[in-house]
């Protein structure tokens, strides 16, 4: 007769045969949550990204896809209460400050890859009453979705409008579940994370590697050979809203 | 002594309590769905992501400071016609911050995890400092409240360490509206929250809207229970009101001059999205007018004498006063430092059923609660005036 909860050699083997193999998309997490670096990960004082805006067509969806689709970001049905991690907007409306109503002939019809800025001053960090977003050694801003109270400060907090909260399950949702990485619940802010799950296993963001025109740059702030800095010394760039002294790491050559 | 709030009441005290008991329930229901389906059934969206909730929390932290405007001249002026009434102010401090923290726990999107500002507590946050300082302010009131209302029960004089803690209730008060006023206005990209004005406007508007609201409670209770606060002290709060009342609105206007003069677009366009409605955008229009016509009514019998004298213009004046700053800190002010979002566009917000459910219910809970402590000193002070002790 069969004892109960008795499982037999054969049937734990297998059991635990399949558990090791589903362990292996999410490997990278396990080394993180072991508290090692990963032998290929990507380091920086400083990470920071160029956006050349004018390498990008009109209404070019590609990053965006690539990123929601990487981070299992829903398309919420009411748009008003969508997530959004990088999205496109008008010249006008992702300089407001700094723009008039006679934009030159490509700019007028251009539009603007934004993302969260990873500001070097965070407005969204220091508001956060319990940590749960938290600016890197490296500079990356990061959310705990564990920890989130959902009061959203940091939204209002936020300039860029930048930080998204699910106002309602997000997974019914989210076209095809990416199980690499996390959903989301009821109730959490989340934003751009600069890609820090493929930062650790050597990997650049998932825009700059989407991006066919190869029109985002990725690198080192603090270093004067990256090609983020190669590109600010070549280029006239801007930065969302300067004057409210965040510190933006997000360039953009317009 | 606590069952004094419950014997010897009428069948219309109870009939009012259990008809407060449904309004709560009601609440209670519009929170389950809430708590169910997430904060999208509020009229919340990414762009106005604070609301009715958290402006009704502003408000109320108003209406719990306020209490101070008779402690103070109570304890540290010697106004001895306010004697009676402290312990109204007190009530309605304790009741105040109780409401308070539910508008925070009802805006929050994960209840559950509330406890993480304790466990990781995070000192750059103001949201942190609110936490400590309304939870601080709670418990002053609560029991140096209770302890003079039991000293006078009793008979027998309030311990000495009651009057310490009296006096350091007195800045508390302060404190809890300016830490308040610091979560708006010190945030970058909201011009419209991004005044120094922010705290002080807050503090005046709360002295206004809380003696107001202690004016209407002294004369209802004087109607309903008998227990009256003074003649005098009512004229006394009604010069308080008008002061505070006046000052309010002289901020505001000051907050027009600034914005319209100079110009400057960012800080133009809340008060245009307010009053004349912003690229065709004008939910709030409508009750910003009525805004405007409370404060000019509640001025105008205010300031003539004639009329703040006479006891049914006074509560017109104080009703006015009470639902215009109800209107301007309980739900315009949050709402219009959203007003452009970060691209330069509208998005309008009103708040759904739901959303007036949840707040009817907190309200009536309010309402509940200090029922039952106004019921409780009534009583007390009635023994104590009898020389029941």
């Amino acid at each position: 007769m069969k004892k109960p909860f008795s499982i037999s050699r054969r049937t734990l083997l297998k059991a635990t045969g399949a558990a090791a193999l589903g362990l292996i998309p999410v490997s990278p997490l396990l080394v993180r949550a072991a508290g090692k670096t990963h032998p290929k990960a990507l380091q920086a004082k400083s990470w920071a990204m160029v956006i050349n805006a004018k390498l990008c067509p009109p209404g070019c969806r590609i990053c965006s896809e690539a990123c929601h689709k990487a981070h299992n970001v829903p398309v919420m049905p009411d748009p008003r209460q969508d997530v959004k991690w990088i999205w496109q907007e008008s010249y006008n409306a992702s300089f407001p400050y700094e723009s008039h109503p006679y934009p030159d002939d490509a700019n007028a019809k251009r539009t603007y890859p934004l993302l969260c800025n990873h500001c070097e001053n965070p407005s969204c960090v220091r508001v956060c009453p319990t940590q749960a977003t938290f600016q890197r050694a490296d500079g990356v801003v990061m959310m705990d979705y564990h920890r989130c109270i959902g009061c959203r400060f940091c939204m209002a907090a936020c300039p860029y409008g930048a930080r998204s909260f699910n106002f309602k399950d997000p997974r019914p949702h989210i076209r095809q579940i990416n199980p690499t990485y996390p959903t989301r619940t009821t109730g959490v802010v989340e934003k751009c994370n600069f890609c820090d799950e493929r930062l650790g296993i050597g990997q650049l963001p998932i825009c700059v590697e989407a991006c066919p025109a190869k029109a985002i740059l990725f690198g080192d702030l603090s270093d004067p050979a990256s090609p983020v800095r190669q590109a600010l010394a070549a280029n006239v760039t801007l930065q969302r809203k300067t004057k409210l002294g965040t510190r933006p790491k997000v360039f953009y050559i317009v | 002594m606590l069952e004094h709030a419950w014997n010897d009441t009428g069948p219309r005290f109870k009939a009012w309590l259990a008809a407060l008991l449904l309004l709560m329930g009601i609440g209670g229901f519009c929170y389950t769905i809430q708590l169910g389906t997430g904060l999208g059934v509020t009229g919340m969206s990414r762009d106005v992501s604070w609301g009715l909730y958290i402006g009704q929390f502003t408000f109320f932290v108003g209406v719990a400071a306020s209490a101070v405007m008779v402690v103070l001249p109570y304890y540290l002026h010697d106004v001895k016609v306010f004697g009676r009434i402290t312990i109204v102010g007190k009530s309605l401090a304790v009741t105040a911050v109780i409401m308070c923290i539910l508008f925070i726990v009802v805006d929050l999107g994960m209840p559950s995890r509330l406890l993480n500002i304790m466990l990781y507590p995070s000192p750059g946050s103001v949201l942190f400092w609110d936490m400590i300082v309304l939870n601080g302010y709670f418990f002053l009131n609560l029991v140096t409240g209770w302890k003079i209302l039991e000293a006078e029960y009793t008979g027998i004089k309030a311990p000495d360490w009651v009057k310490p803690l009296v006096y350091i209730a007195i800045p508390w008060a302060f404190s809890i509206h300016t830490v308040t006023a610091f979560i708006y206005s010190g945030i970058p990209g909201r011009d419209f929250w991004l005044t120094a004005l922010t705290a002080p406007k807050f503090l005046a508007s709360a002295f206004a809207t809380g003696p107001a609201l202690l004016i209407l409670i002294s004369l209802a209770l004087r109607r309903f229970t008998g227990f009256d606060a003074g003649q005098e002290a009512i004229r006394r709060l009604s010069i308080i009101v008008t002061y505070a009342m006046s000052i309010t609105v002289f901020m505001i206007l000051a907050e027009f001059f600034t914005a319209f003069y100079s110009q400057v677009p960012g800080h133009m366009y809340a008060l245009k999205y307010f009053f004349t409605g912003l690229y065709g955008a004008n939910s709030f229009v409508l009750i910003s007018w009525v805004f405007a016509g409370l404060c000019l009514l509640a001025l105008i019998l205010l300031l003539n004498p004639a009329t703040r004298r006479d006891e049914k213009w006074l509560t017109v004046a104080c009703a006015s006063t009470f639902v215009a700053l109800a209107i301007e800190k309980g739900i315009s002010f949050t709402v219009g430092g959203f007003i452009t979002n970060p691209f330069g566009r509208v998005t309008e917000y009103w708040p759904t059923g739901i959303e007036f459910g949840v707040v009817v219910g907190i309200w009536a809970l309010g309402a509940f609660l200090l029922s039952l402590l106004f019921s409780l000193f009534v009583t007390v002070k009635r023994r104590s005036e009898r020389g029941l002790v």
